[in-house]
């Protein structure tokens, strides 16, 4: 098995993916296959329940199968209910299953519907990220029936996370797309519109989608968002190239948020206010100057960055048409870069020049880079730009260059790709026509491009050609006279002899006077084609020869006897039967005057729209096609009504075979990888930001810690410390100095003479003890001594200076009560407590009294708040096997959830809700405060109200404290 | 917005596909077809941009793997160029040096990481930190989760 398997790899997928990998044929794939579908459908209704690993691994699996194009048809259930697990990667299989695999089955939808839910109200980040990245992904009418309300919530509460907010943004656009009508932005417009404010220039990225889509929709709604856009965009550009960080993109800063602000501009026109546009165009004027600033790095992505916003920039100034300054020096620009090195920059410079061409301010200037376009036309290697620079050129034609883009069109389409001849021919005719000062250099043109491309001229070309000459008697004469011509070659393609046959039945009397054209040799011309054509051609042949019997009588016998002869008269074809049947009886029982009223000259085609245009239109889409109509046209771009009135196939040919790939172009377009920069993540910061509330001093002190962490003994308990007392410390002492292990304030101890009080307070890594000491008889206690000492290694731990309010009083009366205060500060941690030794005599008798001091680590404790999300972050920063502590312990409490609850505040600690998935656990954070570090430190409490046990797990920045502490709890509940 | 996103070897084998608006498996299948005919045919050096139908492609060659983009009509090209480049730059971070072999292995993890940065064919997150933080928050908290939840019962 090879080892690419990253972060939780499953064994058995990579093997089974090796398998796939290994197999000789299509064949061993799917028997391979079909072991696996039998395998796991197995395993799926196996009585054995599996575990969510095994489940895991088997969605996977199908997930894999499926991608590789086998149909899957069972494991949506349990693709479902790993949505439901708590295990983040069995939930984001689950997630990816249902996205790829959506089902319509109701009643699945409805189960998934019921896990996002539950993720989307979850509060945990990445879980609220996953369910909304699938009603994304899905998008379908249920979803956005279920969640459509909901989202936008989520969206603008003050409290989610940036990243929720990013989700929940492109979430909502794809609802929005999918179903408007159910997503009511209403009460949120503003709210929405002013995420462009955000600070987190992720958010202000994901939501700008959302607003540009929104206000294509309803642009009065979302105006205010056009100020906002431009002042974004006005500091992004104004920026210096590492201001935004990781925002920026090689240099760039956020290219892709500009390029999205600009876009939103386009969806609305200029700004109004005079401030607001003359911020606009100063951001144009600087996008534009920068451009021609030398690069700040040789990366083609730092190019392809500013380019893009530049490109956009662009696209706004011509959507703006308004600024002739601003117009022509985009022009300027673009007119560099069709002589750029970079192919995409020569081929993105045409692509919108070409609409440059189309504003009234910019049209001449576009036409000043003719020869370069023509240039490219005629030597770009690549497809793609040829077929741009033709756009161009159709785009930038007017009468005053169109015989040369013409001439220059119809030389290009001699060697012309196959795919794009027959958009070329359509470009060609509509300019031919379009700009045609006399009809002969139209129909000459015409001409050509039947006999240059007669393959790819379709039906709407020809007609037009025809209609033209049947309108326009100036050019009658000599179209037949060149159609005669054409028909010479030896080889001439169909649509000519088509042409022919029209313009000759109508006008061949036209070129009749000149012996070498007379009626017989047409006629003997056009019929050496006729048996070469197809039959539609032939019906139309056949027109025209009954035409020729009214304008020529003296071909009547000839063509009587062709038409009466078998091959047409019995022609098995039902159309080209009856044409001759019909043609040769009309010419034989017909007077001349009713012959001559029947064929009658064709009357003149109503004014219309040139079918071509349309034809144009439907292959490009609108705006490609009204470019041309920018001046002169003789009818309004926007009004084109399809016009295809003869052309049954004209739909299915329009379709055709404009992708069609080059069969010349060879495969190995070799063009290197980029070089990938791994930018080196700085090792060893784990334990320096585990709590980024740590401050400053934090860093130097963790790392002070391993070192100092090694050399430390392990702690041990200090078994020689009791042996040094005078009085051994009982249990009943130890027992009530853990009472104060979870509060601050009580009764430390007390006897028959003697009750001690204490109330304490701490903060940071300071604290202050009261002691009252009570005298609980009517005797006075004298020679009343008291001492704490930090015995061993504690001295070094802890400082602790007793200090009495009063000078030291030696006597306590019958009845009375003294007050001590003792300050700790706390240096570093420590296990062991201070004792406090009093010694007094009562009625003679010496009483000496040890007593530990409830000084514990965690009253050094400050509480600390976070998200699940940071709480499993630092949980796993803190995985060394000695910083976590652990302990399984019988419960010697009530296990009351506020009894609970109420100690573990005590503590020190915030109790964080909804971080661990099983809500009977409790889990609680804080940092320990000491002088010369902060130890972080993480508790999971897990109660088994059955067993009446307790685990107790302990992570800290710092081993000797998870211990301590582990130790301390463990006997608190 | 982008329409879909395919990864495919020389070959023509399809290593991931990502689709941003329904479509059914017939007309996907279509599509890869198309693309792949059209994408592996281009000659060297050519541009990077084809149009499609109503759609623009954007496709990059890196090492043995074609990344092919398709963007509605009036969107950028560079800056969907950029959009593979980021993307690849994410796998790289990820997997270290990342080959055509990680994403066939791991392809769910492709796929992860690619939800982070893209959502219904718009840009979710262009921050290379923000993206790897949240995969690797994600890889972390899916580790530590099964550590934390698996400790034998008690």
């Amino acid at each position: 098995m090879p080892a690419v398997s990253k972060g939780d790899g499953m064994r058995g997928l990579a093997v089974f993916i090796s398998d796939i990998r290994n197999c000789k044929s299509k064949e061993a794939e799917i028997k391979r296959i079909n072991k696996e579908l039998a395998n796991i459908r197995s395993k799926f209704k196996g009585d054995k329940a599996l575990d969510g690993y095994s489940k895991k691994k088997y969605v996977c699996k199908l997930l894999f199968i499926f991608l590789l194009g086998h149909d899957i048809d069972f494991g949506h259930m349990e693709a479902v209910n790993l949505l439901s697990s708590n295990k983040y990667t069995e939930k984001q299989i689950g997630y990816l299953f249902i996205s790829v695999l959506v089902n319509s089955n109701s009643e699945l939808i409805r189960l998934i519907n019921n896990a996002i839910k539950n993720d989307l109200s979850s509060r945990n980040p990445t879980f609220m990220c996953l369910a909304l990245h699938c009603i994304a992904n899905v998008g379908s009418r249920e979803m956005a029936e279920a969640f459509a309300s909901e989202i936008p919530r989520i969206l603008v509460a003050g409290d989610t996370m940036d990243s929720v907010k990013q989700s929940a943004a492109l979430c909502l656009l794809r609802l929005y797309k999918t179903s408007p009508d159910l997503v009511l932005m209403g009460e949120w417009t503003s709210r929405v519109v002013h995420l462009l404010n955000d600070q987190h220039m992720g958010v202000v990225t994901a939501a700008i989608s959302l607003i540009t889509c929104l206000s294509q929709k309803n642009p009065d709604e979302f105006k205010t968002c056009v100020s906002l856009a431009v002042s974004r965009l006005s500091r992004i550009v104004s920026s210096a190239s590492t201001d935004l960080q990781d925002y920026t993109y090689y240099f760039v800063p956020a290219p892709w948020l500009s390029c999205k602000l600009l876009r939103l501009l386009q969806c609305y026109p200029p700004p109004e206010d005079g401030a607001v546009k003359g911020r606009l165009v100063e951001c144009l004027e600087t996008i534009l100057n920068k451009a021609q600033e030398p690069p700040k790095s040789k990366k083609v992505q730092h190019s392809n960055a500013k380019n893009a916003i530049l490109f956009e920039a662009i696209s706004l100034i011509i959507h703006y048409d308004s600024e002739p300054n601003l117009l022509v020096r985009a022009c300027n620009q673009l007119g560099q870069f069709l002589q750029h090195r970079e192919t995409n920059l020569r081929y993105l410079a045409l692509e919108s020049m070409c609409t440059l061409a189309s504003s009234e301010f910019s049209h001449e200037a576009v036409k000043t880079h003719i020869e370069t376009v023509i240039n490219a036309l005629k030597t770009e290697r690549d497809v793609s730009v040829r077929q741009r620079a033709a756009d161009l050129l159709y785009a930038m034609c007017d009468r005053s260059n169109a015989k040369q883009i013409v001439a220059e069109m119809l030389s290009y389409l001699e060697t012309a790709d196959y795919s794009i001849r027959e958009e070329m021919v359509l470009k060609v005719a509509i300019l031919a026509e379009k700009y045609a000062v006399d009809y002969s250099w139209y129909v000459d043109t015409i001409l050509n491009l039947i006999r240059i491309a007669g393959d790819y001229v379709s039906e709407e070309v020809w007609y037009r050609v025809i209609q033209i000459v049947i309108n326009r008697d100036d050019v009658q004469g000599y179209a037949a006279k060149t159609v005669f011509e054409a028909l010479q070659a030896p080889a001439c393609h169909e649509n000519m002899v088509k042409v022919g046959g029209y313009i000759l039945g109508e006008f061949g009397n036209l070129i009749a006077g000149d012996p070498r054209s007379s009626p017989l040799v047409q006629f003997n011309l056009l019929h050496s084609k006729f048996h070469l054509c197809s039959v539609p051609t032939r019906a139309l042949l056949l027109s025209a020869y009954i035409k020729f019997i009214n304008l020529f009588p003296e071909t009547k016998a000839t063509i009587q006897e062709v038409l009466r002869c078998d091959s047409q008269i019995r022609n098995s074809d039902v159309e080209l039967q009856q044409r001759a049947v019909e043609y040769l009886k009309l010419s034989s029982i017909a007077s001349t005057d009713v012959l001559a009223t029947v064929l009658e000259e064709m009357p003149p085609f109503p004014e219309r729209e040139s079918s071509i245009l349309a034809k144009l239109k439907k292959k490009k889409g609108p705006g490609a096609v009204s470019v041309p109509d920018l001046e002169d046209g003789k009818r309004e771009g926007g009004e084109l009504n399809g016009g295809g009135e003869r052309g049954p196939d004209s739909a299915a040919m329009s379709a055709s075979n404009a992708s069609t790939p080059s069969p010349s172009a060879d495969l190995l377009g070799m063009r290197s990888a980029a070089p990938m920069s791994a930018a080196p993540t700085s090792a060893g910061s784990l334990l320096v930001d585990v709590f980024s509330e740590a401050g400053p001093a934090a860093p130097s002190a963790a790392v002070n810690d391993d070192g100092f962490l090694r050399d430390l003994e392990p702690p041990t308990e200090t078994s020689g410390l009791s042996s040094e007392l005078q009085t051994p410390v009982d249990s009943p002492f130890n027992a009530s100095s853990r009472r104060f292990v979870c509060k601050n304030n009580g009764v430390l101890f007390e006897n028959q003479l003697l009750q001690i009080g204490i109330k304490s307070e701490y903060r940071q890594n300071l604290g202050r003890m009261y002691l009252f000491y009570g005298n609980k008889t009517s005797v006075q206690f004298a020679s009343f001594t008291t001492t704490v000492s930090c015995p061993g290694e504690l001295q070094s731990h802890i400082l602790s200076i007793l200090r009495a309010t009063k000078p030291v009083e030696p006597v306590v009366e019958g009845g009375a009560q003294i007050q001590q205060v003792l300050n700790i500060e706390c240096l570093t941690d420590f296990s062991e407590a201070p004792l406090l030794n009093i010694k007094f005599r009562y009625g003679g008798a010496l009483q000496n009294l040890s007593l530990k001091l409830p000084v514990t680590i965690n009253k050094f404790f400050q509480p600390t708040e976070m998200t699940s999300h940071d709480f499993f972050q630092r949980w796993k920063q803190l995985s060394q096997p000695q910083q976590e502590a652990q302990k399984i312990f019988k419960a010697n409490h009530s296990m009351d959830t506020e009894v609970l609850k109420a100690k573990l505040l005590g503590l020190g600690t915030a109790l964080l809700d909804d971080v661990d998935p099983n809500p009977e656990n409790y889990v609680c954070a804080g940092v320990i405060q000491t002088k010369g570090q902060q130890v972080g430190c993480l508790l999971r409490l897990e109660p088994n109200g059955q067993a009446q046990m307790y685990r107790l797990t302990l992570r800290c920045s710092k081993d000797s404290v998870s211990l301590r502490l582990c130790e301390l709890l463990a006997q608190q509940f | 917005m982008m329409r879909f996103l395919l990864l495919f070897s020389r070959q023509g084998k399809l290593r991931l596909q990502k689709w941003f608006t329904p479509m059914s498996e017939r007309e996907k299948k279509k599509i890869i077809r198309d693309m792949t005919t059209m994408v592996l045919a281009r000659q060297p050096r050519s541009c990077n941009f084809l149009h499609w139908k109503d759609l623009k492609v954007i496709y990059k060659r890196y090492a043995s793997l074609y990344f092919c983009l398709a963007i509605e009509n009036q969107e950028n090209e560079l800056i969907a160029l950029e959009v593979i480049h980021r993307y690849v730059e994410l796998l790289d971070k990820y997997f270290g040096n990342v080959c055509e072999l990680d994403i066939i292995f791991n392809f769910e993890k492709a796929y992860f990481i690619l939800d982070e940065f893209l959502i219904g064919g718009e840009i979710q997150e262009t921050s290379k930190q923000m993206v790897n933080r949240s995969i690797e928050a994600s890889d972390m908290l899916q580790e530590t989760m099964e550590e934390y939840m698996s400790k034998p019962a008690f």
